[in-house]
């Protein structure tokens, strides 16, 4: 047998940390991997946040991201151990034999230079390609990835370009060099789901048309699923499983592999609408102060009380701006909001307090969404405080009930949130909104930065609290698997209107409207050959209009 | 209208509006000055009788405001009045005066600038090892001394100890831009010694933030060197704060440097000012707080001007 392009053996990989007061304390973040890469073959990489994903990635270029320390074993590359060379032969292999692909282009691109520029400059440093030559790669890259105009695209900068077209260019620039190994790190996680199925359509093919090797990374299966060979399981830093796709997907061995595989478990029975809605939105329009588009064009949509209305949308759909308007952070230009029989006032500054403690939000950032200098205790406390007047033992014991609801069990009072673990802060910021005793809490994305089986975890605790306490939610997502585990009704937005609405038995099923029927076809499914039959049924269907 | 040109313009006409409500300040802050003009020109014993005339000649007894307006219809006109203590025109003495100033803060500026960015530069290449040590050291300990302090130093070592250059900075029109360079060595060393430090610590902190950024990581991947990074990748993007500094550091050595002009017996602006601060000169008080005021405002507004042509997102719009 010939030797694997890739040949990882017993990596360990650990980081430094330095809390503040303490001695330095080594943590180790990969406890011994193995695993081989044939040439031409792709490898994904899964697991949740923490398992040593990306870390194992830039591994393969013996690059260690901040403080973070290859401390053991072997990576062998094209036959060498790269973990024994000097810094000055790594420099070689880096962005030639090897390159990568980061999650986010838009951060990953120099913002003063041309996309050209940049795509080119690792092929000309290493002497693979003169100039000429490697822009004329790049341009065929920048056509063989689907990108608009590919001879003059390069000419731009960064930002003049889109998200999901400067992933694009991310990976062509990876691929201009001619490597044996791309590593993509969460390329497409940060799309939306309508541009990430175009790009990893385009990756797939750029990988299979230039016979390059790659790992995949991914905390998402289904996307790994459609471009990967093998597939590795990681939790932890430790390997779970590996085997095939097929493997992984129908015979899933490890009992983490399939919480993996059938995560997004919850079976939520519909509620049917009531006849006084809690919140009712009416032809409701509105723009940003200095700009002169509507960035909410005419919305009408009516929440139950007790009940779930999921607003579904890309980024820049306008699901945020809604919950902007209906908190009256910004007044609308038109329209009028009633909250349980009364009209609200349009600006947040005039609303009686009443209104403000019915009335609560979640954030998708849980972690700026708490002072970082304040106890779960007094974060809790402090609306009851301020809508009750609670003081004392009667604080205290209402403090301790929440956290109980939140199945937080005791000692979490005195924590401060650094101490807590991201489903455990957002679990704080939900009982910090319950303990103003609201009619209406609006969750903006609330699971959005959470792992898979930890958001599982919070989208149950949300319809079990809604059931004890009869609270409706207005839930703000782009996640449509989300949508399905909780909404009773949904609102499809794209381009600041409500395109669809309706209870979620009828919105999701057809027929639908264009928009929506890319939406949901667009949801990567854990099947293999979705991606393909996917892209094959709307070549057919474009070609039969 | 490209915006950037929209951009441009509204600074320009901010710096313009700003400048004038200096030359209020400075007119009002004269004025309110205690003492009288026509008594500290005339001397204690002067009459009344000649104290009034004084006064209207003066055009003191008009209402501020008219005085205020006359005076700066003057300026826009490039008449500056004349001093009160020689009776000679402020604009003509003043002219040379700034010509001195504004070159000995050339030099400093020709050798300060590059050096500071070199040497920030350098340090964040060699960043915690001994070089950037030993960068922020010096600069430090050169920045925290007084600049007369300095200067004596300066004086003592390489104008008397070892007679390369002349203690005395004094310099005229006839002189060869030889002789000149010669003349101003000195002081040149004082002042870039001085501006050296805040520079460099500028241009290393701006390097260093920019070297946080992922694309810096894209760059390290690409197998790019070290000093290459810095030098194509993070440098463009750490233009605007860089520029601020230096522009600063520019307005001081043009307005800054009395102490370095009186230490040398430089004929520059400063020691100008001072001398008719001393005498109660209203009017070259007056001339010299413009044309001071109007230097800061000009470097800021090119350090903003750059910091917006620095700016891909203004420079490039969608």
């Amino acid at each position: 047998m010939t030797e694997p392009l890739l040949k990882v053996r017993g990596l360990k990989i650990g980081a430094t940390a330095y809390p503040p007061g303490e001695k330095p304390v080594a943590i180790k973040i990969v406890h011994g991997v193995d695993f081989d890469l044939e040439a031409g073959k792709v490898l994904g990489l899964i697991g949740e946040s923490g398992a040593g994903k990306s870390t194992i990635g830039l591994a393969a270029m013996a690059y260690g991201r901040g403080g973070v320390e290859i401390t053991g074993g072997e990576v062998w590359v094209n036959g060498r151990d790269i973990l024994k060379e000097n810094l000055r032969s790594l420099r070689r292999l880096r962005g030639a034999e090897v390159t990568y692909v980061s999650q986010s282009a838009a951060a990953s691109f120099n913002p003063a230079k041309k996309i050209m520029e940049q795509v080119t400059e690792a092929a000309i440093f290493q002497n693979k390609f003169s100039k000429a030559e490697a822009e004329a790669r790049a341009v065929e890259l920048f056509a063989k990835l689907g990108l608009p105009d590919p001879e003059n695209i390069g000419n731009r900068y960064p930002h003049q370009v889109s998200g999901g077209q400067l992933q694009r260019c991310m990976t062509a620039l990876a691929l201009c060099p001619e490597p044996d190994l791309v590593v993509f790190d969460e390329p497409t996680t940060a799309l939306d789901v309508t541009t990430q199925i175009d790009v990893l359509a385009a990756i797939k093919e750029a990988i299979a048309a230039t016979g390059v090797a790659a790992l995949y990374i991914t905390h998402d299966l289904a996307v790994v699923a459609q471009v990967s060979d093998h597939i590795m399981v990681l939790q932890q830093g430790d390997m779970v499983e590996y085997g095939t796709v097929d493997q992984i997907i129908n015979n899933p061995k490890e009992d983490y592999t399939k919480a993996l595989v059938s995560v997004r478990s919850i079976n939520h029975e519909e509620k049917t609408p009531t006849d006084t809605p809690v919140l009712r939105v009416e032809n409701v329009t509105a723009r940003y102060k200095g700009t002169n588009f509507d960035v909410l064009k005419n919305i009408n949509v009516d929440i139950h009380s007790g009940q779930t209305l999921a607003i579904v949308g890309e980024s820049g759909s306008g699901k945020s701006t809604l919950a902007r308007v209906i908190t009256g952070l910004l007044p609308p230009s038109d329209g009028q909001i009633t909250f349980d029989g009364r009209v609200l006032s349009p600006d947040l500054a005039t609303r009686p307090i009443e209104d403000l403690r019915e009335m609560q939000m979640i954030y998708q950032m849980a972690d700026t969404a708490m002072n970082p200098r304040q106890t779960v205790g007094t974060i809790i406390g402090r609306p009851l405080e301020f809508y009750f007047g609670l003081k004392g033992k009667a604080k205290q014991k209402r403090i301790q009930e929440l956290l109980d609801e939140i199945e937080l069990g005791d000692g979490f009072q005195d924590r401060y949130p650094a101490e807590l673990s991201g489903g455990q802060k957002q679990r704080v910021c939900i009982a910090r909104a319950l303990a103003a005793k609201p009619k209406l809490i609006i969750c903006d994305e609330v699971t959005s930065a959470l792992d898979p089986l930890v958001a599982d975890g919070i989208l149950k605790l949300l319809l079990n609290l809604q059931k004890i306490e009869d609270v409706a939610y207005l839930f703000i997502t782009h996640d449509l698997a989300t949508v399905r585990a909780i909404a009773d009704s949904i609102a499809v937005m794209y381009q600041g209107k409500v395109v669809r609405y309706g209870p979620k038995s009828q919105v999701l099923a057809p027929p639908f409207d264009d928009y929506t029927d890319l939406l949901l076809s667009s949801v990567p499914e854990m099947k293999i050959g979705w991606l393909e039959e996917t892209i094959e049924h709307r070549r057919m269907e474009s070609a039969g209009n | 209208m490209h915006p950037i040109l929209k951009l441009i313009a509204q600074r320009l006409a901010l710096g313009l509006l700003l400048l004038f409500a200096a030359s209020i300040l400075i007119f009002v802050g004269t004025s309110i000055l205690p003492g009288d003009v026509a008594q500290s020109i005339l001397g204690q014993s002067a009459t009344p009788e000649a104290l009034a005339n004084m006064r209207r000649e003066l055009g003191l007894n008009e209402p501020a405001v008219t005085r205020y307006f006359t005076w700066l219809g003057g300026v826009l006109q490039g008449d500056l009045g004349t001093a009160l203590t020689n009776g000679r025109d402020i604009a003509e003495s003043l002219g040379g005066r700034l010509k001195n100033t504004l070159f000995l803060a050339f030099w400093a500026a020709a050798i300060s600038v590059p050096l500071a960015i070199f040497l920030g530069l350098l340090a964040v290449r060699y960043k915690d090892r001994w070089p950037d040590k030993l960068i922020s050291a010096v600069t430090l300990t050169t920045i925290s001394i007084p600049e007369f302090m300095i200067g004596y130093v300066l004086i003592y070592w390489v104008a008397i100890k070892w007679r390369l250059f002349p203690s005395v900075a004094i310099i005229n029109d006839s002189m060869t831009l030889g002789a000149k360079l010669n003349a101003i060595a000195i002081p040149v060393m004082v002042l870039t010694l001085v501006v050296l430090a805040h520079m460099m610590r500028m241009t290393r902190a701006a390097i260093l933030n920019v070297m946080q950024s992922a694309y810096i990581e894209t760059a390290e991947l690409k197998g790019l060197g070290m000093l290459k990074i810095i030098r194509k990748h993070a440098f463009p993007n750490a233009i605007a704060p860089i520029v601020n500094v230096v522009m600063l550091n520019l307005a001081y050595l043009v307005v800054g440097v009395v102490v370095v002009e009186v230490v040398f017996a430089y004929p520059g602006m400063g020691q100008y000012l001072v001398d008719h601060v001393s005498k109660r000169d209203v009017p070259v008080v007056q001339a010299c707080g413009l044309i001071f005021a109007a230097v800061y405002i000009g470097l800021n507004l090119v350090a903003d001007i750059v910091s917006i042509l620095a700016n891909p997102r203004l420079r490039h719009p969608k």
